[in-house]
């Protein structure tokens, strides 16, 4: 059975909500959510590459060969991405230098990629369109949602607003590297617990 | 079979040539407002410091002074109208790669008004400590003919313990900086005279 456009638009936000159901994508996850403020920053940039890659990719998906579609693939998001990165520069430069390397990194997201093979290159470009979109926001929403933790419990705040009570000690390790596999994991866990098809 | 090949090949250098194309167009596009937020976010924290006592914006009253080939931007620090500071870019080579340098000469007692760090890949913890004020501050009002060396190459420079490289590296941006300045000075002098007289 065919999803409507509908479907394929939200089953991003839950049957397939990256990192949590794919468990794609783990390196920004645990890398750049210290701060809610940058979760929210890489999201949104690994948004927008996803859904114009999968625009793209649907539109050329009958011109490229197969034998060489990783490359073409590869190329078409490397392009978006240093887009991306020039953009964040001109336009929003703080979080661009706090985000740093893993802008560049997005290329290698799997999530992009994986989407690219699994979806984009079988389906219509409308079809594709609402996917990637789909599936940028269910990955900015669980970047979100894991920074504003780590924030929380490791300093105190939200979005850089302090939302803890006066004498609270924050716990300098959620914002450190095993913080991000703590919270990753908990959150993994508890989502397993909800079944994939409510 | 050689069909097969040559589609290969032709799409994928049509789609890297596309693609290429609209990045050029897109660097052009960002390029200029890139070197602005650089310059705002990056140099002028630094030069505040540097040119603590200015009371213009540094940043607006910049000056392209090309010497021997190489163009320098020289930012310009003033005490109400009268000019009194200049900083410019130095580099040195530390221990992680190149250390980027603000430094900041008072022209009035030809001393170091102060200097700041840019950018350095030294090791944290370690040699990124160059850019804690309290080494940076040991540069502050000496002499331009001062010897910038660290202690152990019997100059006068106390180096971070434990990050002597890294502190090399500060010292020799220091002296390639100063060893520009009378030069510079000249220019400098001969484009501010230049500009006043055209007022």
């Amino acid at each position: 059975m065919k999803k409507s456009l509908l479907q394929e638009f939200f089953k991003g936000f839950w049957e397939i909500l990256p990192p949590f159901r794919l468990v794609l994508g783990l390196c920004p996850i645990l890398a750049v959510t210290t701060l809610a403020e940058n979760g929210l920053g890489m999201g949104i940039a690994t948004t927008f590459v996803l859904f114009f890659s999968n625009i793209l990719i649907a539109l050329l998906k009958n011109v490229i060969p197969k034998k060489v579609r990783i490359a073409a693939f590869i190329i078409i998001i490397a392009t978006f991405v240093v887009i991306v990165e020039l953009v964040m520069k001109a336009y929003f430069f703080p979080i661009s230098q706090k985000l740093g390397l893993f802008i560049p990194l997005i290329v290698v997201n799997c999530i992009i990629l994986g989407r690219a093979e699994a979806f984009a290159s079988k389906n219509t470009v409308l079809r594709s369109a609402a996917d990637g979109l789909g599936v940028g926001l269910g990955f900015t929403m669980s970047l979100v949602l894991i920074s504003s933790l780590r924030e929380l419990l490791g300093a105190g705040s939200v979005f850089g607003i302090e939302v803890m009570w006066s004498g609270f000690e924050p716990f300098g390790f959620m914002v450190q590297a095993p913080g991000a596999f703590v919270c990753l994991g908990m959150i993994l866990a508890l989502i397993n617990l909800v079944p994939k098809k409510i | 079979m050689i069909k097969e090949y040559l589609k290969m090949i032709i799409v994928l250098t049509l789609i890297a040539a596309v693609c290429g194309f609209l990045l050029s167009a897109v660097k052009t596009f960002t390029f200029e407002r890139i070197e602005e937020q650089i310059l705002v976010n990056v140099k002028g924290p630094a030069l505040k410091n540097v040119l603590s006592q200015s009371t213009n914006n540094p940043i607006n009253d910049r000056l392209e002074i090309e010497l021997d080939g190489i163009i320098h931007t020289v930012f310009i620090g003033k005490k109400g109208d009268q000019l009194y500071a200049v900083a410019y870019e130095s580099e040195g080579n530390g221990f992680g790669g190149a250390i980027g340098v603000m430094l900041g000469i008072d022209i009035e007692k030809s001393t170091i008004s102060g200097i700041g760090i840019l950018t350095h890949q030294e090791t944290p913890g370690l040699g990124s400590r160059i850019s804690e004020t309290s080494f940076t501050d040991k540069f502050k009002g000496r002499a331009v003919s001062d010897n910038f060396k660290v202690k152990k190459d019997n100059g006068s420079i106390d180096a971070i313990s434990g990050a002597t490289n890294s502190s090399r590296g500060v010292c020799s941006a220091a002296e390639k900086g100063v060893a520009l300045y009378s030069k510079l000075k000249v220019e400098i002098l001969k484009k501010i005279n230049k500009r006043s007289d055209k007022k």
